[in-house]
């Protein structure tokens, strides 16, 4: 039985598998549409997280199954004091797959080595969030063909965010990677991101503005920056435009850039910026739910024909 | 200077950082043996300056390598038989330890879940660097 608690857990032959049969749910609906009838996935949500859940609930409804669940610790027996090895035991009486969100980082791990029925790690703390990089790895094999070659930028909040340290390490598994970080000084990536690439071979630049770069990026991939980040509100004032994506920089960009986003956003994608056909932030959230749909089939060990 | 005698049957944990011997001690639970132990601080050490030895009358299988080796690999382990120096142990760095330190992380789900064993897994060789098996945060004191 397998779980998926990392993104790396799946080699790039099994995240090629996985895209494949992920591209052909979204060419053949229909073909999936019972391919989960009798099946139940357990969303175990100690944290609130309705769009991860509502794209967990999604995939299964789409595949036929059914779903039971939590949306928060409150109303769930951990609140009366239940351990997660306990919970997932209980779970694993009720339900064939388990989606669990947890503020704690390690807990869906702790889970899957008690439980009978594979577990998805669908967000630890600042820790894993492996189907946020599955999505964005699928929504750049899907638009740009190909998951090797070129330039990717990686703007906003760098050091913090989980997403961006996920898809930075699934991404220096393929061939001709370049990434360009985006950041105001205080949110670089760690020194363990730079030392890795370093150590690896694997070419990097930072810069503090997105401008200066536009032109040479394949990808952005854009995060927002927080106010309460910075050390103090004149810095903010003074770089936060710098991080907000509107028409203007992207007339600077080419013509097959594609823009990302983890989403929500808040303001730093302008909305005058979402008609434009490189904007792929929405197409993304659709991806989501087909790479959620694949991962089940696949942990659940269900081949269509 | 002082002198502390042979020991026939046992071991000599040599060249320890001054100062170690009496973590060294504890962690190795040989406050929990009945057999003797003799911690010499502070020895003068062509090698070192100044050193730690312990030395313990007991069968080497009560010793547990692991947290010895993650404790400090370059200790010298030396096995006694009938008063003289028969092998030497190699200390190699464990791939995994359990329950030896814990983990500081406030997110981490070790910080509540009752029971739940404290595991530390070796990430990086070279560099010496244990990561928690649950969150990855790096164990970054010393013992």
């Amino acid at each position: 039985m397998r779980h998926l608690m990392n993104p790396l857990d799946f080699s790039v032959e099994e995240l090629d598998q996985l895209f494949d049969l992920a591209n052909d749910i979204e060419a053949n609906r229909e073909k999936y549409a019972h391919a989960c009838e009798g099946k139940k996935l357990a969303t175990c949500f100690y944290e609130p997280s309705t769009r991860t859940r509502l794209s967990f609930e999604s995939a299964m409804l789409s595949l036929g199954g059914s779903v039971i669940g939590f949306s928060d610790a409150d109303s769930s027996s951990a609140a009366k004091g239940e351990s997660v090895s306990d919970t997932i035991r209980v779970i694993s009486c009720f339900a064939d797959i388990c989606a669990m969100r947890h503020p704690k980082e390690g807990a869906p791990m702790v889970a899957a080595g008690r439980s009978t029925i594979p577990v998805i790690n669908a967000g630890d703390g600042g820790h894993q969030h492996p189907t946020q990089t599955l999505t964005d790895l699928l929504t750049i094999r899907s638009m740009k063909g190909r998951l090797s070659n070129f330039t990717i930028g990686l703007c906003g909040d760098l050091k913090f965010g989980r997403t961006v340290h996920s898809l930075i390490n699934a991404l220096v598994r393929y061939e001709g990677i370049k990434f360009v970080f985006i950041s105001p000084r205080e949110l670089m990536v760690p020194d363990y991101v730079t030392d890795m690439l370093k150590e690896k071979g694997i070419p990097y630049e930072e810069v503090i503005r997105l401008e200066e770069v536009m032109p040479s990026l394949d990808l952005l991939y854009m995060t927002r920056v927080q106010k309460e980040r910075f050390f103090n509100e004149e810095d903010y004032v003074r770089l936060k435009d710098f991080y907000i994506l509107d028409k203007a920089k992207m007339e600077l960009a080419k013509s097959n850039m594609l823009v990302l986003h983890p989403l929500p956003r808040v303001n730093e994608i302008s909305v005058e910026v979402d008609d434009d056909p490189r904007a792929a932030y929405f197409k993304q959230v659709q991806y989501g739910v087909y790479v959620r749909m694949a991962l089940i089939l696949t942990l659940l060990d269900i081949q269509v024909d | 200077m002082l002198n502390v005698g042979k020991i026939e049957e046992g071991f000599v944990l040599d060249h320890i950082k001054a100062g170690k011997s009496l973590s060294i001690y504890h962690h190795l639970q040989l406050d929990k043996l009945d057999c003797t132990v003799a911690i010499i601080k502070n020895a003068k050490s062509n090698k070192m300056g100044k050193k730690d030895i312990l030395k313990v009358e007991c069968d080497i299988d009560m010793l547990d390598l692991d947290i010895l080796a993650f404790i400090d690999h370059n200790i010298t382990v030396n096995v006694i038989k009938d008063g003289e120096i028969v092998s030497k142990k190699d200390l190699m760095l464990p791939r995994e330890i359990k329950n030896v330190i814990h983990c500081k992380n406030p997110r981490c789900i070790t910080s509540i879940e009752q029971g739940l064993p404290h595991i530390f897994v070796l990430s990086d060789e070279n560099m010496e660097i244990y990561r928690c098996k649950y969150c990855e945060e790096k164990y970054t004191d010393n013992l």
